[in-house]
This record gives structure tokens, C-alpha cells and sequence, in this order.
């Protein structure tokens, strides 16, 4: 590629900007195995102790059941969205709907709403259904706020399959549903997956439902397991600690970043090729 | 098969964009739907496959009313403009899709897709994707796709339109001869006259939802029932005059021109559209006309003049290669009376 204009002040300037976050960032892995003496910012000592937390239970409480935690809240919504997404995302782009616009801006309003401002609304909900302070109240919470946003995405991507596809399907015999099952499926499975690896990265990530909405249950995920562990209160405190958690925490979606970038990418360019 | 539309009817919400349309398919004949764009002959083709539902009368294949039945039921094979492939699927699975859906044994999919193959030529293809053939070779597996279930009608929505001029030629006897040798009866959509009148045993030109004429090619190009139907035929086009009857002639400002023998007595002053094909013009004939060539226009094989003989009146000859005659000259080229195509103020034939 040929330029038009001279790159590296753009470089420059881009670096200076992020200087402070990568610097930190690499900061937070190299304290991980390290240690240094007190006030001093170069480390001394290579060590694993402030990894002992994988093993030993005593120093912050079980780190696996936490993790399980977060993964099974994690893929639980990941099957959730998929599905339903799938198939409502089919739904719109192609079925003749009654209240079709009505629903297509519903789901956009949705997708914009600031979740935070329903919180009262779903405590209400929650407490009234009994799900307050239970796993899967926080769990389909957190799916329903991502359900807009995923069936708009695959809206987007059946939007792009060609209708005739469709049309010669039915006319070779098949079922609307074969159709959809056998023919369209396949052509959308690219927004399937990156829906799938995005929705699992919101997953993993979220503090805010579970610690909300469940307070005082016998559960963590790791988000609030790191924030109990960063809590500068208790006696057990250690800094290097609280940052071997929080890589350890991180580690699974910048492993998923770094295999499917290409694929996450997709998802906003809004579809497949061929 | 013979396909029959009674009194078809469709309409788009309020819009009615085809009234009460009769026609006729024979068994095992191959009829091409002619029209320009939007003329509601991709409506029809689609109505007849069940993508689009009626909203009135019938739609038989044989005896059996097929209008309510939804597109499954009905044992169409439709060809796509674009092919419509399955991207994701082998040549070999795409052609098995019919079948397989149906639940017939994999022995069975495995001989009917081979021999399908073998009749479009496509057995070398079998375990390529759609992305990895050429127009012409994804054109034959759409045919394969589409005749593996061996269908009582073939429909083809302009099933060259995305091909480049050789692939065209080659892919218009194709279709033909595997039409001709499955003996399926096949209706084609087009827009282009070369390709239903090569193709096809009978054409029904359509325009504005009607259906103007139905007939076989030669008949069509011969005898036109309409101005319409007269210039969508033919290339070079038709040569269109407005004038009026004068003396059993025909005259348009100082200009005289022959009538046919039969419009001797047509009354004084009706205004007549006379149609002049460029091969009646120069040939042969009686009566000669003289004027200047204004245009020269070799096609290799032919070359066709434009010949002013009167201010803004051309007309139009196509003859075998000459090179005795320039632009600017003067000839004097003789007009084949009878053959001329005279039309009323309305378009219709006299």
C-alpha cells in the first residue's frame, strides 16, 4: 500500500498517548513474578509466590470455583444469545412480522438504553420472581441486556444472504425450517461465532449485575472474587496479589482476543463474504 | 407437462400488475415469456412457482390445480438469475440437496446426481465449491440442481443475463439441448429476443401485464400483431414511419411510399404506421426508392445503410457486404411491397 502522507508522527503521537497504559499493562504481568523492594518501581527478584493463590486457599479463598462461576455464567449466556438471536435475527430480516418496525426499533432503543437506569426495574423483578441473590437471576439479566444487541448483529449478517438462496431451497422441496437449518445457517455461521466470542468476552467481564444483584450469595465470579481480593482492608492485602488475580482473570479474553481478532472484526463491517 | 394459466391475476397490495392472463403451455415445449423490464413476466414465472401467491384464477400443471399449493408441493425446478448455489455445499451436495431432502437413499442421490452430472457435462465438478467455477459451469450445476428431481416444469428466470457474449452462445444451445433430451417442459424468462427466439418452440410477448402475442418465432417476426410486437423483434430494428393513407399509399409529408395490395382500398387521411425491416429495403421488390446514404455500418457478414430520402425520413437496409457504395451516395434501391408491416393509430395490424 502507498501512502499519501508521512506515517510515523501519527505513530508518534499514538504511542505517546498510550505510553502510560501499555506501560502499566506490562507493569501488571512483570509484578506478577517479581518482586521489589519497598517505594522502588524496577523489580529485584524473580518469584511464583504471589501465584500461590492458584493453589492455596487459605490466602484469598478458593480461586475455582469462582472461575467455573464465571465460565458457566459466561456459556450459559453465549447459548442463550446464540439461540435466540438466531432465530429472532432470521425472524426480522426475512418473515413478514406484524409490528415489524415497531419491534426493529424497539431492539435499537434497547441496545442503547443505559442499563444501569433499568436496575430498580429488574430488582423489582427479580425480588418478585424469587431470583434475587440467585446465579441464574443474575444470569438472564445480564442475557436479556444482551439480546438486543445480538439480534440486531444477526439481523445484519442474514440481511446479507441472498433471498434466492432461500427461494431455491424451498423450490428444491425444503422446509422453511431445513431451509433456514441447512442453507441459511451456514452462511451466517461467521456472525455466529464472533456473536458468540463477543457475548462470552461481555460475560466474563461483567461486575456490575452480579454484584448488584446478588450481595449476599454464597457465589463469586471472578470479577467480584477480584474485587473482594483488592479490598486494601484485610489483613491478607498484597499488591502483587491483587495484580496475579487480575491477569489471571484477563488472561482468557486476551487469549480469545488473539485468536479471533479477524473474526471480531466482522462483526461491525456487518457480514460475510461469497 | 402442459402448464395452464386461467384468468391468472396478481396484484401487488392495491396495484394490479397482471389482469386475468390466459396461457398455454404445451407438454415437453420449450416457451419463452418476452417482454422489457417490469412487463410482469418474472411476476408470472414466480406465481407459477409458488414464490409469489395469486390472487386469482388457476394455474394447472396437467390437471391438477397447483394455485394454492405452497412452493414444496409443487415439483418445480426454477434456474436463477444468479444460480442461487449454496456457497457452503460441493457441487456434488448442492445437486444432492433435492433429493436428500425428499429422504432418498444415499445409492439412489449418489446415481441420480451422476447422472445428472453427465448430461450438463459437470462430473469433472463434482467435489468443487460454486466460488471455485466459472458462470458457465455454475449455470449448468444450477441446471442439474434444478432437473435432479426431474420436475414436471423447468422454469429459467434470464438464465444468460449474467454471462459474458461467448459463454451465452455456447450455454443458449446447452440449455436447449438438455431441454430437448430431458423433454421437460421448460418456460424461459427473457428480455432478449435472440435468446426466446433461438431457444424457444414459441414465444408469448408480454407488455404492461398483457400478453400481446403468442406464436412460434418465425411466425412472430413475420406476422406481428402489433407495433409493439414489431419492434421488439429484430435486430437491426424495424424502421417505424407516421403518415396516412392517401390513393391506396402511403404518404408522409412529400414522401410516397407502396402499401400492400390488400390496404388498396383503406380510406383517405387514415393515419398508418408503416413498420419497414432493414432486409426488405434493397433486395428485392417492385418499386425503387432513391436517396442519399447517410449512415454506413459494416457487421462483417453484412453492412447496414441508413438512406435519407426525404428530410427526417430514413430507412433502413441490411445487405451482403458491398463496399461500392460511400457515404453520401446516391442509390436507388428497390421495396418489397408486400412484406411492409402497416399499423392503425391503436398499433394493431392491418
Amino acid at each position: 500500500m502507498s501512502r499519501n502522507f508521512a506515517f510515523w508522527p501519527i505513530i508518534l503521537v499514538l504511542a505517546l498517548i498510550t505510553a502510560p497504559l501499555a506501560i502499566m499493562y506490562l507493569f501488571l504481568a512483570i509484578d506478577t513474578v517479581t518482586t521489589s523492594a519497598p517505594g522502588s518501581f524496577w523489580p529485584t527478584r524473580f518469584t511464583l509466590e504471589h501465584w500461590r493463590f492458584l493453589w492455596d486457599a487459605k490466602l484469598t479463598g478458593d480461586v475455582w470455583g469462582p472461575t467455573a462461576t464465571t465460565f458457566i455464567f459466561a456459556s450459559t449466556m453465549v447459548v442463550i444469545v446464540l439461540t435466540v438471536s438466531s432465530t429472532a435475527g432470521y425472524a426480522i430480516s426475512r418473515l413478514n412480522l406484524p409490528f415489524r418496525r415497531l419491534f426493529l426499533s424497539g431492539i435499537l432503543v434497547m441496545h442503547a438504553f443505559p442499563a444501569v437506569t433499568l436496575l430498580i426495574g429488574v430488582f423489582l423483578v427479580l425480588q418478585f420472581a424469587g431470583l434475587y441473590n440467585t446465579l441464574i437471576g443474575v444470569i438472564l439479566v445480564k442475557t436479556g441486556f444482551s439480546i438486543p444487541f445480538g439480534v440486531w448483529i444477526m439481523k445484519g449478517f442474514y440481511d446479507q444472504v441472498p433471498w434466492e438462496i432461500e427461494m431455491a431451497g424451498v423450490q428444491d422441496g425444503a422446509s422453511r425450517f431445513t431451509v433456514w437449518w441447512r442453507l441459511i445457517l451456514p452462511q451466517v455461521k461467521p456472525g455466529l461465532l464472533s456473536l458468540g466470542i463477543f457475548v462470552f468476552i461481555d460475560g466474563w467481564s461483567e461486575f456490575m449485575l452480579p454484584r448488584i444483584l446478588a450481595p449476599s450469595s454464597n457465589f463469586d465470579v471472578l470479577s467480584t472474587y477480584l474485587n473482594r481480593v483488592s479490598d486494601p482492608d484485610t489483613a491478607q492485602y498484597n499488591f502483587n496479589l491483587v495484580k496475579s488475580v487480575g491477569l489471571f482473570y484477563t488472561l482468557p479474553i486476551l487469549a480469545l482476543y488473539a485468536v479471533f481478532q479477524n473474526r471480531l472484526m466482522n462483526i461491525f463491517s456487518g457480514g460475510t463474504k461469497g | 407437462m402442459q402448464v395452464t394459466l386461467k384468468d391468472f391475476t396478481k396484484a401487488f397490495d392495491d396495484l394490479v400488475v397482471i389482469d386475468k392472463m390466459n396461457l398455454t403451455v404445451k407438454d415437453g415445449e420449450m416457451l419463452a415469456l418476452l417482454g422489457p423490464s417490469g412487463c410482469g413476466k418474472s411476476t408470472t414465472l414466480f406465481a407459477i412457482c409458488g414464490i409469489h401467491r395469486i390472487n386469482g384464477g388457476q394455474i394447472l400443471f396437467g390437471d391438477r390445480d397447483v394455485g394454492e399449493l405452497p412452493s414444496q408441493k409443487r415439483n418445480v425446478g426454477v434456474v436463477f438469475q444468479n444460480y442461487a448455489l449454496y456457497p457452503h455445499l460441493t457441487v456434488f451436495d448442492n445437486i444432492a440437496f433435492p433429493l436428500s431432502v425428499r429422504g432418498d437413499s444415499e445409492q439412489a442421490i449418489d446415481r441420480d446426481v451422476r447422472a445428472m452430472a453427465a448430461m450438463t457435462h459437470i462430473e469433472d465438478l463434482l467435489h468443487r465449491r460454486p466460488s471455485q467455477l466459472s458462470g458457465g459451469q455454475q449455470q449448468r450445476v444450477a441446471l442439474a440442481r434444478a432437473l435432479v428431481r426431474k420436475p414436471d416444469v423447468l422454469l429459467l428466470d434470464e438464465p444468460l443475463a449474467n454471462l459474458d457474449a461467448k459463454l451465452r452462445l455456447e450455454m443458449r444451445s446447452e440449455i436447449r439441448r438438455i431441454q430437448l433430451e430431458t423433454g421437460i417442459t421448460a418456460i424461459l424468462v427473457t428480455h432478449d429476443q435472440v435468446e426466446a427466439m433461438s431457444m424457444c418452440d414459441r414465444i408469448a410477448i408480454m407488455n404492461k401485464g398483457e400478453i400481446l402475442q403468442v406464436a412460434t418465432p418465425t411466425e412472430m417476426y413475420r406476422a406481428p400483431v402489433s407495433k409493439f410486437v414489431a419492434g421488439f423483434l429484430g435486430n437491426p430494428p424495424i424502421v417505424m414511419l407516421e403518415g396516412r393513407a392517401e390513393a391506396g399509399r402511403f404518404a408522409i409529408d412529400s414522401v410516397s411510399l407502396p402499401l400492400p395490395a390488400r390496404l388498396a382500398s383503406t380510406p383517405e387521411g387514415t393515419p398508418i404506421s408503416l413498420g419497414i425491416r432493414p432486409e426488405h429495403f434493397g433486395r428485392e421488390g417492385a418499386e425503387a426508392i432513391s436517396g442519399v446514404v447517410s449512415f454506413v455500418e459494416p457487421q462483417g457478414r453484412e453492412t447496414l445503410f441508413d438512406v435519407t430520402i426525404a428530410q427526417g425520413v430514413v430507412l433502413r437496409s441490411i445487405q451482403p457486404v458491398r463496399s461500392d457504395i460511400a457515404l453520401g451516395s446516391s442509390v436507388s434501391w428497390v421495396l418489397d411491397t408486400e412484406h411492409l408491416l402497416p399499423f392503425d393509430a391503436n398499433g394493431q395490424v392491418l
